[in-house]
């Protein structure tokens, strides 16, 4: 009866007990991908079960899981900051708790009212003042992600700012709770910045509960879709390095100043274009935006 | 147009096409977080039978999106051909049911008549049908479509694989692509969803794929998942692109917010066609089905485009129907729905998701589509693998086209679980189902037998092996 599926009986033979499984369970060397598993006949083995409901439940959990927005500010205020970038403003959405979140993206996409009078009060103390860059650290889907990344990134991100964009005026640093990206959009245009980079967890995934993202966006608005932002995705130390992650961030914010445009418009550097900005100096840049 | 009906002394009304469509559809979170949703179960079952006596003609009348302000609407009304609904004009949503359940809706039938159908009509007729209704009709009708295998015949199942790595590195993804053929994964696709969207990504990792390919003489076809401009850039330099992959989505609104609309979409498809690429198939013909379109319910909600007539919302399975409408224009060899990606604020738990599977493989086949399916959820939906195992089980029933096979069912990229490379044996061999008659052959065959010794012979080799697999 097995012989007459050919998928079925044919697999079993060449990876269910011969010398190959252990040869295709060498392939976990060179990918995190859940490959080369154990088999009981052409199904998974007890122990590939197990793992794979642990790393469930710890994704379950990381959902679950609550931002300690003082405690990450605190963090970042030690990292080096161009004037005014440091992180100043702990703010929420309309989402009151996780699982309104989950269900309502509409009310984790606006501010709550306190937070936008804190952004108001701020913009009409300093008015004089218009930003090239705000930057929105938001739980999203992992508070993890953030607690473990943001920090590092930011690490990475900001001397490279100072080096290659160092007139870049970099509004002070928002940490924002039950978030979502289109949150960043309300605080950039009350901050009065042209651009915003929200960095925010990412849904969890089995094997990296803590994967952060990053998104740019110009001109952010209330008419802004998904299709005017770029995205850099996987950000955590089994993923895309913070430094790659950085010098991609780098990349997205010179061409939005440049083009006036984030989105579909942009397509992502090459390992060669990132390369060539890390060897741009800062002079040349400053004439650039001269002409914008 | 007003629509009703009276339940005792209470009258329930609705106020158009599109409030009626909605009141009438299964609960899920999407349509409440729209505010679409019936305001009771009673007001629910009530817009079920108002709906079952609405005749199919009138949505030829009345559009649930505008046809000046749409040109998803405009694509559906302009191309709706007359002649093939004739054999059901007459017929009421109810009574449509009712022969779709007969004996006299052959696979023959039901396959002349699709051109004669709306998206809005296929989506009415779903919000009347129960889980076994949508499974037994689907399962009658077959999509056939070829690139370098057939996939949709009867007694067959297929499998995108989907080799995904958070980095997009080529070596990683390199080993899901063999260990996803060693299980016998990979006809309908080999598809990667890159974490870059450029050009030079596109083509260095069609370029792997097309080294794999000809080293193991896999009948199989590639694609990267990218934005389709950058595709078409990658075309432009030459890469070595089989299908042409896009997200679409239900109206002219939802699609502007991924980028696209219909011109760029044939502009894509004729430079794919162009290429001319595709096999000798199984049974002689050469492929030529050249497109891939992924869809899910709640993608036009979650971009804000969900409106239409009156500026009134139009709920998420309605909007997923039309999205169809956009794919057969174009011929396609895949469309999946991604039905539980989206997340719990469309598509809350196991049970949301399974029917909403079950009714967008239904429409699709109703609509003449190659409708696969990524049985799938993600972390912060209420679901696990029991669910999926179940939905699994009821898509192969229904005989959908192909699934995904993910490492271990667990999407180290994209964040999600879906099925596994063995999700697709449990469910091909309890049902007696095969791959594609050009990759059955070629498991049989000395391609399979030189991919197994290569990875059965000396530990060292290995790097090396995957090594030879990259382009240079």
């Amino acid at each position: 009866m097995r012989d007459e599926f050919v998928t079925a009986g044919h697999i079993e033979e060449a990876a269910g007990t011969s010398p190959v499984l252990d040869r295709v369970g060498g392939l976990r060397r060179f990918t995190p991908a859940r490959v080369g598993l154990r088999m009981a006949g052409t199904s998974l083995a007890t122990s590939e079960i197990l793992d794979f409901q642990l790393a469930h439940a710890r994704a379950r959990d990381a959902v679950y899981a609550a931002l300690q927005p003082a405690h990450l500010m605190a963090d970042l205020r030690t990292l080096d900051w161009p004037v005014d970038g440091s992180p100043r403003f702990l703010l929420r959405s309309q989402a009151k708790d996780r699982r309104t979140y989950l269900q309502r993206p509409d009310l984790g996409r606006r501010l709550d009212e306190t937070s936008r009078i804190v952004l108001e009060n701020f913009s009409t103390a300093e008015g004089a003042w218009i930003f090239d860059l705000s930057i929105v650290v938001a739980d999203g889907l992992s508070a993890l992600a953030v607690e473990r990344n943001a920090g590092p990134l930011l690490a990475e991100l900001l001397p490279l700012l100072a080096g290659v964009t160092p007139a870049l005026r970099v509004a002070p640093t928002s940490i924002l709770e039950q978030g979502r990206v289109a949150a960043g959009d309300e605080v950039a245009m009350a901050l009065h910045a042209s651009m915003v980079v929200v960095l925010i967890g990412e849904r969890p995934g089995l094997s990296s509960p803590d994967s952060l993202g990053a998104y740019i966006t110009w001109n952010p608005s209330s008419n802004t879709t998904d299709a005017n932002r770029n995205c850099i995705s996987n950000i955590r130390s089994e993923g895309l390095s913070y430094r790659d992650a950085a010098v991609r961030l780098l990349y997205y914010i010179r061409e939005a100043l440049r083009l006036k445009q984030t989105g579909v418009a942009l397509k992502d550097p090459t390992d060669d274009l990132c390369e060539a900005l890390l060897n741009t100096t800062g002079e040349t840049l400053l004439a650039e935006r001269g002409k914008l | 147009m007003e629509y009703s009906h009276t339940l005792g002394s209470v009258r329930h009304s609705f106020a158009s096409l599109s409030h009626l469509l909605a009141c009438a559809t299964p609960f899920r979170s999407g349509d409440a977080l729209a505010g679409l949703a019936a305001a009771s179960a009673e007001q629910r079952a009530a817009a079920q039978f108002a709906l079952a006596d609405v005749p199919l003609r009138r949505f030829l009348e009345e559009q649930v999106v505008p046809y000046e302000m749409d040109e998803v609407t405009r694509l559906i009304v302009d191309t709706h051909d007359a002649e093939a609904f004739a054999t059901v004009a007459s017929l009421t949503v109810g009574e449509f049911r009712d022969w779709l359940l007969s004996d006299d809706a052959t696979a023959e039938r039901i396959g002349s008549l699709s051109p004669g159908l709306t998206p809005e009509m296929v989506a009415a007729v779903s919000k009347l049908m129960r889980v076994q209704d949508l499974i037994q009709v689907a399962s009658r009708v077959h999509v056939v479509t070829r690139f370098r295998t057939t996939v949709g015949l009867a007694g067959r199942l297929s499998t995108r694989l989907q080799p995904n790595h958070p980095a997009d590195d080529a070596t990683g993804i390199a080993a899901s692509i063999v260990d996803g053929l060693l299980l016998g994964s990979g006809d309908a696709v080999i598809g990667i969803n890159p974490v870059s969207d450029n050009p030079a990504t596109v083509t260095h990792l069609l370029q792997m794929i097309e080294g794999v390919r000809e080293r193991y003489s896999i009948p199989a076809q590639s694609c990267v998942l990218a934005h389709i401009t950058t595709q078409i850039k990658a075309i432009e330099q030459g890469a070595p692109l089989d299908l042409l992959f896009q997200s679409i989505a239900g109206t002219e609104a939802a699609n502007a917010s991924f980028g696209i609309n219909i011109a760029l979409l044939q502009e894509g498809h004729e430079a794919a066609q162009a290429l001319q690429r595709g096999g000798v198939c199984a049974d002689g013909l050469v492929g030529s089905n050249v497109m891939y379109f992924e869809t899910g319910q709640g993608s036009a909600l979650s971009a804000n485009a969900h409106r239409g007539t009156g500026g009134r919302g139009v709920d998420q399975q309605t909007l997923e129907a039309r999205a169809y409408a956009v794919a057969r224009h174009f011929d396609p060899m895949l469309v999946n729905t991604v039905v539980g990606f989206i997340g719990p604020e469309y598509l809350y738990d196991g049970k949301q998701i399974m029917r909403a599977a079950l009714e967008d493989h239904f429409c699709g086949k109703l609509l003449g589509l190659p409708m696969g399916c990524d049985i799938c959820y993600t972390n912060h939906a209420e679901a696990d693998q029991d669910d999926m195992d179940a939905l699994l089980t009821l898509l192969g029933a229904a005989g959908i086209n192909y699934i995904m096979g993910v490492p271990g069912a667990d999407d180290v990229m994209l964040n999600y679980q879906s099925t596994s490379f063995h999700d697709a044996l449990y469910v091909r061999r309890i049902l007696g189902l095969q791959p594609a008659p050009e990759f059955e052959a070629w498991l049989k065959g000395s391609g399979f037998a030189r991919l197994s010794r290569e990875m059965a012979s000396n530990t060292g080799a290995l790097d090396g092996m995957l090594e030879r697999l990259l382009p240079a």
